[in-house]
């Protein structure tokens, strides 16, 4: 394997972008930054990869302009995934592992404002026995909290410790849409709106697009931002099926921890569009309780649909490049109420 | 760098038709799915991750329905992916599989592409109106018919080449049991004779709409020894390029794109002339007049020579370059799966399990999926035997 | 000034799916018509509602259907203050995994109260059948309490339909808020105007018209804002014979990349005012206006282009432009 580091990330989140589906507007300054970060231009980046989905910009081929914000004249050796760009930034990893190439910009960007989001994600279900009653995203995760909350894996307490931790932390993030000095009991002082979920257990819809740069060692050591070196990337997938599995676990979630491995771990970036999905992750990925969760605010307080996974890896890398972190893990999630899952584990190095 | 050598080990596909009314979605892909492992003599126990590929979800209707059919493909508990870049989708998932093999990460990869189109309506989909635009556009032929005139007029091609390529292609399908299409009565004079739909594309120059699918096993070196198949499709190299759809004096006839993924495939396999070298190419031809197009984007022949090829019979089954033995995107054409049908056609070849449709003594062979604006490039090169 | 924000309008994406089903799926819909629900006998016993098509143990086709209640138990449930369209209920309802009689594993599955104190987990629960039903999952239209439900409704109702049901029909529509980007909005509105702005790129200084969020060379956005004339050369064009569903302008018409004098880079649009047969690649066109007070912040103020009758221009001026 050879040794990959990232050495760049930019985001942009915010509550409505006021621009194309596609997003262009935001990935041209994301990717002036990345060559800003980095000291490089686009012809040392030898391979392009991205990750969005047509149903949320409500087109076809959404993510074809896209490839206009590269300035993909002379080509570009670039592809796409229908995924967060968490997995398409999997596929440039291991497309710098194959040796044929050495550094890699990954992107990912999403407009849910321009639809009804959890409708949309309805679409996403099993299309014959599921989706014709278009139970909508949220709701398929209050059915999995009450789970929760009644087989006693988790109490009310602690998914309202979860939002005032997210919401506190996202004070200082500049990206961060839902952000302030909460404590739990101003969580649990809010109306239950979709019972048993409070709106600040659910993610607030978000628009935005973010990108990374990856680098093998020998072309990585030239960034001049820092390196965080990955030292486990895995991912894995459940079965869509909300009576197929046992909606408190994730098993995708500890399969892809155990092969990464997470010893170690000083600082966890966690995808839980829902405040019970950080302690079913938790636990599955046997996080201590002196790993640093979430310092960014998570998911909780920004989720730009396609890139929200993407992010909590940037968020990961900008903490291990600052020092605040040796060894991090950042996770992305996928599909209904915590279907699939990856997980990646990085470090510093001196 | 060490780079792990990978090969197809099996390859699956249905029966393709204008509507497989007889199957769900994840009917159809287990019918590819199931016939790929047949082949390469394996199960689901000994697949270690799976990549699926299709084109826009609008054309079933599911968002990301990789998710929905993960159980259905043995993927729960495992790896997969979902790749899109549009009409090559099939192939970039086709070099998506194989990468994790010769990344060295997994020893057996499945990857399945598909498309049931009869779910919708591909036109419509493609042709959904963007507001504030001209509603000009008319589907993937409204798009490339300007194009293949202005082929015409700068490589002066006599107006039958077309028909040529149409009819030799919907002969081709006639030896291959799961084509589509298998319009005996096709003849030059037949497909000039047929309605013209976007002038100068006529109807029997056009690809038709199927449900289908197509599934590869890609396993390591060390798989492959430790295995019973004895004429695996070496992987001899694999490309991916893509560029804009509109730039100022972009060429839209002879994509850059295309000519750089060519020249870079038939480096890294080796090939100094693609003619001579390679003994048979599957290539994405939905509109007849893509095959000379693509001859000269590819290096067969030289800019505005494509059609001469086809012209002297050259790209027939027969000729120094037999091109879509298998019918080609003309004879079957289930959008997300056409370029892995193209990838695994290839593999038949040098595998030599190509039956009626198999070219003699084949033994490297090109696959090649293009799609978007004629700007996203997938190609790889399949050899019989181990490359260097 | 201040600044505009961009130009919105909505975007309809509808269609009515027609999705077939397979042998599994086609009895499960063939029951519900016959108001049946049936599970799927896994290999290891478990009876699963809806039936998965594979085994997710063996992953072999699941084949041994059993008949199952229409009633049974909440296991979990979710309040839906705010119902989405296309969900069985326009009022506040309740979301439930439902553990029928006779299944091991829950369907999920609307239920009918008027609050959420009205329902908890362990609360028995009967199907609300449709009066008429097609085969299809929506043929339970939702659950209500059983202690309050009627049973009348519950006996198959169809004795004459008895041939499989081997398709749903899944309507899928759906409405966006589309928006142009600043550049297009710029154009756009020059339209409304009577202009047909550019932009020029900084870097290649090419002139786009629609200007670009981001140049496709250079990936930066297009800035100095260039007019360009309403008149140009047909590039190359094709004749649209074909009809489609979704399809604007009946056929035949033709479609023709124009390159306006100025612009760098052609654009799509209809030609008029001449036989389709007598389009030639290198014609001279201008734009055909709609009357002014037709106008809109829409490239469609253009009705059309027609020929000037100059002399066509020389193919090698526009051969780079193919």
């Amino acid at each position: 394997m050879r040794d990959i580091a990232i050495v760049g990330f930019s985001q942009r989140q915010m509550k409505e972008f006021d621009g194309s589906p596609t997003c262009v507007e935001l990935l041209v300054p994301v990717f002036a930054d990345l060559f800003e970060q980095t000291g490089w231009t686009k012809s040392d980046i030898d391979f392009w990869c991205s990750g969005s989905s047509d149903y949320l910009a409500g087109r076809s081929f959404s993510f074809v302009s896209a490839v206009d914000a590269i300035g993909a004249l002379p080509p570009v050796m670039e592809s796409h995934v229908e995924m967060d760009a968490a997995w398409a930034l999997y596929e440039a990893w291991v497309k710098i592992q194959t040796g044929e190439v050495d550094s890699a910009i990954v992107y990912g960007f999403g407009k849910a404002s321009a639809g009804v989001l959890r409708r949309t994600m309805s679409l996403q279900l099993d299309p014959y026995t599921v989706t014709p009653l278009w139970p909508d995203a949220v709701s398929l995760a209050g059915l999995q909290a009450r789970l929760g909350l009644e087989q006693g894996a988790w109490d009310e307490q602690a998914m309202a410790e979860v939002v005032a931790r997210s919401m506190t932390d996202a004070t200082t993030n500049e990206w961060a849409i839902r952000k302030g000095e909460t404590t739990a009991d101003d969580v649990l002082a809010q109306p239950v709106y979709a019972d048993p979920l409070r709106r600040w257990d659910c993610a607030p819809v978000s628009d935005g697009a973010s990108a990374m740069v990856i680098a093998a060692t020998g072309k990585a050591e030239t960034a001049a931002n820092g390196a965080a070196w990955i030292t486990g990337f895995q991912h894995r997938i459940d079965t869509i099926a909300m009576n197929g599995r046992d909606l408190t676990a994730s098993p995708s979630t500890r399969l892809a921890g155990e092969a990464a491995g997470t010893d170690g771990v000083d600082l966890a970036e966690l995808h839980a569009p829902f405040s019970h999905q950080e302690l079913i992750l938790r636990s599955e990925l046997g996080l201590a309780d002196d790993v640093r969760i979430n310092p960014s605010g998570g998911a909780l307080t920004a989720n730009p649909m396609f890139c929200a996974g993407l992010n909590r890896i940037g968020e990961a890398a900008q903490q291990v490049w600052s020092g605040n972190s040796q060894r991090a893990l950042a996770h992305a999630t996928s599909g209904p109420a915590l279907q699939q899952n990856l997980v990646l584990t990085m470090e510093a190095r001196a | 760098m060490s780079h792990t050598l990978a090969a197809v080990i099996g390859v699956g596909q249905t029966h393709h038709r204008a509507k497989r009314e007889d199957v769900s979605i994840a009917g159809l892909l287990r019918e590819a799915v199931d016939r790929a492992l047949a082949d390469a003599q394996v199960t689901f126990d000994d697949i270690d991750a799976v990549v699926v590929g299709k084109a826009p979800d609008l054309f079933e209707g599911v968002m990301m329905p990789e998710l929905y059919l993960a159980e259905a493909l043995g993927a729960a508990g495992k790896p997969l992916l979902r790749v899109h870049t549009a009409g090559s989708v099939g192939g970039s998932t086709s070099i998506v599989a194989a990468s994790l093999v010769e990344a060295g990460i997994h020893e057996r990869v499945l990857t399945v592409a598909f498309e049931k189109q009869s779910e919708s309506n591909a036109m419509w989909a493609l042709s959904v109106p963007v507001p504030f635009i001209m509603p000009v556009h008319a589907g993937a032929g409204g798009y490339f018919a300007p194009h293949v005139r202005s082929y015409i007029r700068r490589s002066e091609a006599p107006n039958h080449i077309g028909a040529i390529v149409a009819a030799k292609d919907r002969q081709n399908a006639l030896k291959n049991p799961y084509a589509h299409l298998h319009n005996a009565d096709t003849t030059v004079e037949s497909v000039l004779a047929s309605q013209m739909l976007w002038d100068p594309i006529r109807y029997d120059e056009t690809c038709p709409s199927s449900d289908g699918a197509c599934a590869l096993v890609i396993a390591s070196e060390a798989a492959v020894e430790r295995s019973d198949i004895k004429n695996p499709a070496w992987i001899h190299g694999t490309q991916m390029r893509s560029e804009p759809t509109t730039a100022a004096e972009r060429d839209q006839v002879n994509p850059h794109a295309g000519r750089e993924a060519a020249a870079a495939l038939w480096k890294q396999a080796g090939i100094s002339s693609p003619i001579d070298e390679i003994d048979c190419a599957e290539i994405y031809v939905p509109f007849s007049w893509f095959e000379p197009m693509w001859l000269e984007n590819l290096g067969f022949a030289e800019q505005g020579d494509g059609w001469r090829l086809t012209e002297a019979g050259e790209t027939a089954l027969d000729g120094k370059i037999p091109v879509n033995m298998s019918g080609g995107v003309l004879s079957s054409n289930p959008i997300g799966a056409s370029g892995m049908l193209r990838f695994a056609e290839a593999s038949l070849q040098v595998m030599g399990e190509a039956g009626e449709h198999q070219v003699d003594g084949a033994r490297k062979a090109l696959g090649h999926a293009y799609g978007g604006g004629s700007q996203f490039f997938a190609m790889w090169v399949v050899g019989s035997d181990k490359p260097r | 000034m201040a600044e505009l924000g961009t130009l919105h309008a909505p975007l309809k994406v509808e269609f009515d799916y027609t999705r077939s089903l397979g042998p599994t799926l086609s009895e499960f819909m063939s029951g519900l018509r016959r108001h049946q629900v049936v599970g799927g006998r896994l290999a290891d016993g478990t009876v699963v509602v809806p039936p998965p098509e594979y085994d997710p143990q063996t992953l072999d086709p699941v084949k041994d259907l059993v008949p199952v209640a229409d009633e049974g138990i909440v296991q979990s449930w979710t309040w839906v203050p705010e119902p989405v369209k296309g969900q069985p209920l326009d009022r506040p309802f309740a979301w439930a995994l439902v553990l029928l009689d006779g299944a091991d594993r829950p369907l999920l599955h609307a239920v009918a109260v008027d609050s959420s104190d009205a329902i908890e987990t362990g609360l028995r629960v009967r199907a609300r059948w449709s009066d008429e039903p097609a085969g299809a999952i929506t043929d339970i239209r939702w659950f209500e309490p059983a202690d309050v439900a009627s049973t009348s409704s519950t006996t198959a109702s169809t004795g004459s339909t008895t041939e499989a049901v081997d398709g749903i029909i899944s309507p899928v529509h759906l409405d966006y808020d589309y928006a142009a980007s600043p550049e297009e909005s710029k154009f756009f509105r020059g339209l409304a105007d009577g202009k047909i702005l550019g932009q020029r790129c900084p870097k290649c200084q090419k002139v786009y018209v629609p200007p670009r969020g981001a140049c496709p060379v250079d990936g930066v956005p297009t800035t100095d804002e260039v007019e360009v004339a309403d008149h140009g050369t047909v590039t190359t064009f094709c004749i649209v014979n074909v009809p489609f569903l979704g399809q604007k302008i009946e056929p035949p018409y033709v479609s023709a990349y124009v390159l306006l004098d100025g612009a760098d880079i052609a654009f799509l649009h209809l030609i008029l005012g001449v036989e389709a047969s007598e389009v030639r690649m290198g014609m001279r066109v201008k734009a055909v206006w709609k009357p002014r007070d037709e106008w809109g912040t829409t490239i469609e103020n253009i009705s059309h282009f027609e020929p000037t009758g100059e002399p066509d221009a020389d193919f090698e001026s526009y051969r780079i432009h193919l």
